[in-house]
């Protein structure tokens, strides 16, 4: 019953949102332009195909039929062609989303296996050259620009010593498409060989995102720790004898985690926005890499698409995830 | 005042962001006097074309033959003009929505506060491309492109902040003494909670610069000949592996700056937030 | 075995403040016997919960230092003891605790069960037996969990164990305390001012439970608490602190009928024309960080000779268990 309301509660926040990034987008894309449908038209277009689109996307009308038109079009699935690979952009960003959805989804388990355990040692070891160490390492691995660090590990392990490959999700043709997670394609069709050339095509691209992403994760469950040792609870624990090992392991740890799991849909904004160039640069064929080809190419109706679905996305798993903490969190009562 | 900068004269990791910040400003200030080809920023010497760093060009030379380090230096006056530019609106923009919400709470402040939630729940860096995108690659829209989508980061603090610090008995002095609200929001509140607004600023200025090179990266930054440092690494990995100098350079300005603000904000962070100040030690 | 359950013996323990090292206590002098209440009352401040710590070993590591003195309980001397054998052998099992704050002492994300199962799994007193298997010790310990919830009157135990400590009242939740302070049957329970956060009407009951079950089990108590009202109710001794010493010490009938330091007299003088216990008494508090030489009280004492501003009075003892610290203590009666 409470995990009923809780998500009526949250997807009845979830509508406006999602009609507000629509609006947003809506915004720049038709009002902000002189001419949207130049923009949509491309460079080379000729006056004819661009009154033809102004014409077809209704652009003379007023800007409130205009954005009522748009929000049908996108619940239809219709946010026009691509100028670039001339099929609808729908079409051509869902079959990236498997393939960014599986680096971003690998990342982040990477990044809770290594940061929380960082950030429980440091916060035991409050003030220790550790912590200071790690203080460090984490500010740093915030400051590096993903795109210059993703250069250097390519230039390092793929180019200079051949370690690892340049690019792409695996050599030559990927699994039969089953789920498009190439890792889980190729454990169900028990393919090793191609499993362990997804894995390798994957180290660069995951250990470049991880970097910020474990570097957030270490700094909260660090302060979150902290705060749960220094709380009255733990004051009471240690008064009445309950073993540390328990109290730290048990007690604390699991208030700890509850904050840091509010901090994975902000982990997962870093990370789709740390994969449009992080994808371009290792030629992973995500959205980010489409994203950064719309770019290129001036494909209007392309970039702006990307937009509305990373957006939907990082709204998305930020609505699981408060449903997530509201489960796992007792004292939530909404 | 003479505590905080004790306590942060402490803070060594935080020292060395300020002298990392205090480098890139001098490199803006000093540009001229500082780089050894001050012409290279539009002048070409196509026979040089990438060389590696050495006396002549310390850094090496790009791939028009123009010394990196100079190029470097002046990159660091767009650098800063864009960060501050963008912050600067950022924060004319935020503060003041954050205020008045918070102080009149009624359907407007539940708006504006929504909207703010809205602009927050989707990565920056994707709708700053969209703007970017839609405006075209000038420094003026990179900066329009970056404010237009951090200034809630500002309006979401000083809304929580003027909220909690409207039920403080001096504010409510204030209020009862007939102050107007302009004059309460304006002399009581802010400079309360100033120290929020100016940790949250400083953090603000590294992730800005991180993602104004990033536009420049994809090439929704200044055109060229503009030494911009992110569009400076997209040129250069057309010639890799060979001239790793012109990739590496411009990434490791880049670092050095954002890690600058990011330490100086946390060591600001730690002194200004009472609730973060490491308690008193015995072994001190 | 001699009647005294805990003798502390000139016990100094100082804080490090941003201010300057405050001296916290100052040499204080207690004994507690066997299956006594000791009432330990003194202003806010006073450094109670300080020697409420002190006892159980549980001051802040960083910030306090203990710069002399002895706590000896039973044949074991606390401050020589190390931090594993307190937790094990003393804590939760000798020596337990009930905090003041019955809202913030419980962990929030566990459930009551979980909380007490845990503490039964190392305090039980059926582990000190070992007759019992685990399972069996499982068993009667859950019976013995349930009869202790029903001597503190909790309504529908089972019921409360399930709960999480958000969804109970402060008053239960206090119960709750008491439980789980008597269930591992220590020989000492430290109860800093457990009625202070809890409302008027409620205090009164959960004082009733309190004296009734320690009575019944011969548990010695320590109770601090700003208000002699409240000492006077369920104390047989009585210990009032000013500014970190320890300043009289008589059995409660002897306290209210002679109290013999100025301070004591002036605190009962104050009692009628003050709602909250210790207030109405002209000066000021001392600053610990810098405080008085001599006698602390010396600056608000109309008594006060050249003697009390330089050495601090030893212990007189004016009547039977009845000692006072004062170099002009009152002889008349009130
Ligand atoms: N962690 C601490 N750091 C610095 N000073 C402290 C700390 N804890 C207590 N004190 C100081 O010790 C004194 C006694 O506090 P306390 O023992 O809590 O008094 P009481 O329980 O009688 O109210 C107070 O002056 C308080 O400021
Ligand atoms: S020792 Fe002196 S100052 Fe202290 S209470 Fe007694 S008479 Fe007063
Ligand atoms: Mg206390």
């Amino acid at each position: 019953m409470k995990t009923f309301v809780l998500v009526v509660n949250r997807l009845a926040w979830f509508v406006p949102t999602l009609l507000g990034l629509l609006a947003i987008v809506f915004f720049i894309s038709h009002v902000i332009p002189a001419d949207p449908a130049a923009f949509v038209a491309g460079e080379n277009a000729t006056p004819e195909t661009v009154a033809a689109i102004r014409a077809r996307l209704g652009l003379d009308q007023p800007l409130y039929v205009q954005f009522w038109r748009y929000i049908l079009s996108i619940l239809d699935g219709d946010m026009g062609r691509s100028i670039y690979t001339g099929r609808p952009v729908v079409e051509d960003l869902l079959s990236r989303l498997p393939a960014t959805l599986e680096l971003t989804l690998v990342t982040v388990l990477v990044s809770i296996a290594v940061g929380v355990p960082l950030g429980v040692v440091a916060a035991l070891r409050r003030n220790s050259w550790l912590d200071h160490g790690l203080r460090v390492v984490t500010i740093a691995g915030l400051a590096i620009a993903s795109f210059w660090f993703a250069i250097l590990l390519q230039l390092l392990f793929s180019m200079r010593l051949g370690w690892t490959p340049l690019g792409g999700r695996v050599e030559g043709w990927g699994p039969e498409q089953i789920t498009g997670f190439y890792l889980i394609d190729a454990l169900i069709l028990q393919d090793h060989e191609i499993l362990l050339d997804a894995l390798q095509h994957m180290i660069l691209p995951v250990v470049t995102l991880a970097v910020p992403a474990t570097a957030t994760i270490v700094r909260f469950t660090r302060a979150g720790m902290l705060n749960a040792l220094q709380s009255n609870y733990v004051l009471y624990e240690t008064a009445m004898g309950y073993p540390r090992r328990l109290v730290i392991w048990k007690y604390v740890l699991r208030n700890a985690l509850i904050g840091t799991v509010t901090q994975i849909g902000l982990i997962f904004g870093i990370l789709l926005a740390g994969a449009v160039v992080v994808e371009a640069v290792f030629d992973w064929p995500g959205l980010g890499t489409f994203a950064v080809n719309s770019i290129l190419s001036s494909d209007y109706n392309a970039v702006m698409g990307f937009t509305v679905i990373v957006g939907t996305m990082f709204i998305v798993v930020n609505l699981v995830v408060d449903i997530l903490h509201g489960m796992i969190d007792p004292r939530e009562v909404r | 005042m003479r505590r905080i900068l004790r306590k942060l004269a402490e803070d060594r990791a935080a020292l060395f962001g300020l002298v990392l910040i205090g480098l890139l400003v001098l490199a803006a200030i000093l540009a001229p006097w500082l780089s050894t080809h001050p012409g290279d920023v539009t002048e070409f010497h196509t026979a040089q074309r990438l060389t590696a760093p050495g006396a002549e060009n310390w850094l090496g030379t790009d791939r028009m033959g123009s010394d990196i380090y100079s190029r470097l230096l002046y990159g660091a006056r767009i650098t800063i003009t864009i960060a501050v530019t963008a912050i600067a609106v950022a924060v004319a923009i935020g503060v003041p929505i954050g205020l008045v919400a918070g102080y009149y709470q009624g359907i407007g402040s539940e708006l504006l506060m929504r909207v703010s939630d809205i602009f927050l729940a989707v990565p920056q860096i994707v709708l700053a491309i969209a703007i970017a995108q839609t405006l075209g690659p000038s420094i003026e829209n990179v900066i329009l492109a970056l404010s237009a989508t951090y200034w809630p980061f500002w309006a979401r603090l000083v809304y929580a902040e003027t909220r909690s610090c409207k039920n403080e008995p001096f504010v409510e002095a204030a209020i009862a003494l007939g102050c107007s609200p302009w004059r309460v929001m304006v002399l009581h509140i802010l400079p309360s909670i100033s120290s929020s607004i100016i940790v949250r600023t400083t953090i603000g200025m590294g992730g800005t610069i991180l993602t104004a090179a990033t536009l420049g990266f994809l090439g929704l930054g200044p055109p060229p000949p503009t030494p911009e440092w992110g569009r400076t690494i997209a040129e250069a990995r057309e010639f890799l592996p060979m001239a790793w100098w012109y990739a590496a350079f411009p990434g490791l300005a880049i670092f050095l700056v954002v890690m600058g603000f990011n330490l100086l904000g946390d060591g600001l962070r730690d002194v200004l937030d009472p609730r973060l100040r490491r308690a008193a030690r015995h072994d001190k | 075995m001699t009647s005294d359950l805990i003798t502390v013996r000139g016990l100094k323990v100082s804080f490090a403040s941003d201010a300057g090292i405050a001296r916290v206590l100052d040499g204080v002098d207690l004994t507690i016997r066997r299956g006594e209440i000791m009432g330990l009352v003194g202003e806010s401040g006073c450094g109670k919960t300080t020697l409420a710590r002190a006892i159980l070993g549980i001051l802040p590591a960083n910030a306090a230092r203990i710069e002399a003195g002895q706590i000896r309980f039973e044949e074991h001397d606390i401050l020589d003891l190390d931090e594993a054998s307190l937790a094990t052998q003393l804590r939760g099992r000798q020596i337990a605790y009930i905090p003041q704050d019955p809202f913030t002492a419980f962990n929030p994300v566990f459930t009551i069960g979980t909380q007490i199962d845990d503490l039964m799994r190392f305090k039980s007193p059926l582990l000190r037996e070992g007759r019992l298997s685990a399972r069996e010790r499982r068993r009667a310990d859950r019976l013995r969990v349930l009869e202790m919830l029903r001597l503190v009157q909790l309504p529908d135990p089972e019921g409360v164990l399930r709960k999480y400590p958000h969804e109970v009242s402060g008053g239960q939740r206090q119960r709750l305390m008491i439980a789980m302070a008597l269930l591992p049957q220590p020989k000492l329970v430290i109860a800093d001012e457990p009625t202070t956060a809890l409302d008027v009407t409620v205090q009164a009951q959960i004082l009733t439970v309190l004296k009734r079950l320690a009575r019944d089990r011969g548990v010695a108590v320590l109770f601090t608490t700003h208000d002699l009202g409240t000492a006077y109710e369920i104390c047989d001794r009585i210990t009032v602190m000013y500014a970190g010493q320890e300043v009289e010490e008589a059995p409660v009938a002897d306290f209210f009928a002679r109290p013999s330091h100025p301070y004591t007299r002036k605190l009962l003088d104050s009692l009628p024309s003050s709602e909250n216990g210790i207030r109405g008494i002209t000066g000021e508090i001392p600053r610990l960080v810098d405080p008085p030489p001599g006698c602390r009280f010396h600056p608000r004492c109309e008594r006060a000779t050249e003697e009390c501003r330089t050495t601090r009075p030893p212990t007189h003892a004016v009547a039977v268990a009845h000692d006072v610290r004062c170099h002009h203590p009152l002889q008349d009666s009130a």
